[in-house]
């Protein structure tokens, strides 16, 4: 508990030394890994298409609080439940199928969704919804001011965080496990497999379109990017990086990302070449990722045994789909 | 002019062929990845950015070297074919023991490496790439250009061969065992790790020799494959990946109704494709051609 009390601590006092916008947005993404991590990392699930639930609660919510006028709480909730629904209605489809099946259909569903966005009115097209206006929070708070907003986000991103931490350590994130380690029997065990898999999937889509509708009020823009699959993409090598299937791996997946492509902003088309190389990396060398692979390292020198492989290897032997 | 079911039949029958040949290129894309998807159980992400090496790889040849269409179209899939051998000699196969998840996300990040460099290298705007063949005839109901009729033909007697080759030669017969089991075929004396890299060889050719066909029709640029290899993907999962014809058949036929809805609905055309798989997946999970597991 003392490392959670410091890193609190650490994160309260951070805009005093670094660029409170550059902070949020490292907040945000490490709460759209994380809750990508739920599936990937609790449920065995890959999705390739959490981009639609992230940059359409952007679009949802910038547009009510630009041409609806809304509270910016009230559109950051609306954003979240309509990525929730959202989630619900894709995540009914998708778990029809496991594997790399449940990708590809997470993946196209997604395109189906930007598609979407590129043709309708309300989301400006290629333009998307700019100048999203900061106005008071619950009326009383000035989130123009970049600091007050801060802790604004810090306070969603903690008490998302907790919800996820309570979700995987409940008898109901253990059911999950159980379904992530052995499907079959899970559900020879007597439990309804789909339902599980459909409120996992629902619940971590609601909380990356909670994470796609702060941002949309941190940046005032709700665009394209967050709705394409190179974002969906993006959340994958985030988590992969960091580590699936740890608590922790994907904040620091997204910390180290985002800060990456702070500094490679003036490299162009290198930005994706580069992603790509940690993609190969990660996966050829340390699967486990960052805080996988010192999870690994501690509990080999206390116990001296081979730590756990990572969510996904453990099903390397169930028969393919 | 009179008019077929409320539209001109020049639109209709024009809209039809290209779908046809949006059709050829799902069916030789979906086969590709099947017959590798087959064998090695790797969803090959990297499919779509092969496909955009074909392309640009004709262009080169034709740019740099002089070498005509047809040249480009026996060099291409052998070049980039090789390359697919290389890719799997060097990462692809260093996974298999592993949940193939991962070989997913290895692809995917080549798929990156490889949009990335050409990205940088030619910019995203399209480079031209002459018409092989000009000119086309008047059937009467429509214009038919000679080369969209080409393509057609030819991408269809590719698929064809491909379902020969896989279904009725001894070849053939070693894949399909191997992709039943790979232990036993490799106990009879058979080396299934060399079957497996020209396997993905083969796919990898048949995806560069989509990119070729498809240089004079869409202008070479290196998005072209990220775009394609989505809707691929559909229709694979419409498919379902067991059966060769049944790939076959599934990228014609979706590639006709994507047409077809460009006549009558064009709003929808774009996601008509992702419709029809949530739909299949609701009614079929396992696919049209797919046999439940």
């Amino acid at each position: 508990m003392y490392w959670w009390a410091a890193l609190f601590l650490a994160a309260l006092a951070a805009p005093a030394a670094v660029y409170p916008v550059f902070l949020m947005n490292v907040l945000c993404f490490a709460l759209f890994a994380s809750a990508f991590n739920l599936l990937i990392g609790y449920v065995g699930l890959l999705s390739f298409g959490h981009a639609m639930f992230f940059g359409f609660a952007a679009y949802v919510t910038g547009h009510m609080v630009k041409v609806w006028g809304w509270d910016p709480l009230l559109g950051v909730l609306a954003g979240t439940a309509v990525a929730a629904i959202l989630g619900l209605v894709s995540g009914t489809i998708a778990i029809r199928r496991q594997g790399i099946y449940f990708a590809m259909v997470t993946l196209a569903l997604s395109q189906m969704v930007y598609f979407f966005c590129l043709q309708a009115k309300f989301t400006g097209g290629e333009d998307g919804i700019q100048a999203i206006p900061r106005r008071p929070l619950a009326g009383i708070l000035d989130i123009g001011n970049d600091f007050v907003l801060y802790y604004v986000v810090l306070l969603i991103f903690v008490v998302a965080f907790l919800t996820i931490y309570r979700t995987i350590h409940s008898p109901f994130g253990q059911v999950l496990k159980a379904i992530r380690e052995n499907e079959p029997r899970a559900i020879s065990l007597g439990y309804a497999v789909d339902r599980f898999k459909l409120i996992a999937f629902t619940l971590s889509a609601a909380l990356a379109g909670l994470a796609g509708a702060t941002k949309a009020i941190v940046f005032q823009l709700a665009s394209l990017t967050d709705v394409s699959w190179q974002m969906s993409g993006e959340v994958v090598l985030m988590t992969l990086v960091g580590g699936m299937g740890t608590v922790f791996g994907p904040v620091v997946g997204a910390a180290i990302i985002v800060t990456m492509q702070n500094y490679l902003a003036g490299f162009g088309e290198w930005v994706l070449v580069i992603q790509g190389t940690i993609f190969v990396i990660t996966v050829l060398l340390f699967r486990r990722g960052i805080v996988g692979e010192l999870l690994g390292l501690t509990a080999q020198s206390h116990r001296a045994r081979p730590a756990h492989e990572p969510a996904a290897a453990t099903q390397s032997k169930a028969p393919a789909e | 002019m009179f008019t077929l079911i409320g539209v001109p039949p020049q639109a209709l029958f024009g809209q039809l062929l290209l779908g046809l040949i949006n059709g050829a290129f799902y069916a030789l894309l979906s086969l590709g990845l099947a017959v590798i998807f087959g064998l090695m159980n790797v969803i090959n992400f990297t499919h779509g950015a092969q496909y955009m090496m074909g392309a640009f790889c004709a262009w080169m040849l034709l740019t740099y070297f002089g070498v005509p269409y047809w040249g480009a179209l026996l060099i291409v899939p052998i070049l980039i074919g090789t390359f697919g051998v290389i890719i799997e000699r060097l990462f692809i196969s260093r996974l298999y023991h592993l949940d193939h998840l991962y070989g997913l996300l290895l692809t995917f990040g080549l798929a990156l490496i490889i949009e990335g460099l050409f990205r940088r290298q030619f910019g995203s705007s399209g480079l031209p790439y002459a018409n092989p063949i000009p000119g086309g005839t008047n059937l009467g109901f429509m214009f038919l250009p000679w080369y969209r009729g080409w393509v057609v033909a030819f991408s269809l007697a590719v698929c064809i061969a491909t379902w020969f080759m896989i279904e009725k030669t001894q070849l053939g017969s070693y894949l399909r065992a191997a992709t039943e089991r790979p232990d036993l075929v490799q106990a009879f004396g058979i080396n299934v790790p060399r079957m497996i890299t020209l396997t993905y060889g083969f796919g990898v050719g048949l995806a560069a020799l989509a990119g070729v066909l498809a240089a004079p029709i869409y202008s070479v640029n290196p998005v072209m494959g990220a775009n394609l290899i989505i809707v691929v993907f559909a229709v694979v999962v419409i498919g379902g990946m067991g059966s060769i014809l049944g790939s076959i058949i599934t990228g014609f036929g979706l590639g006709v109704i994507e047409g077809l809805t460009k006549v009558f609905y064009p709003e929808a055309s774009n996601t008509v494709i992702f419709i029809i798989m949530a739909i299949v997946l609701m009614l079929r999970p396992q696919g049209l051609f797919g046999t439940p597991k």
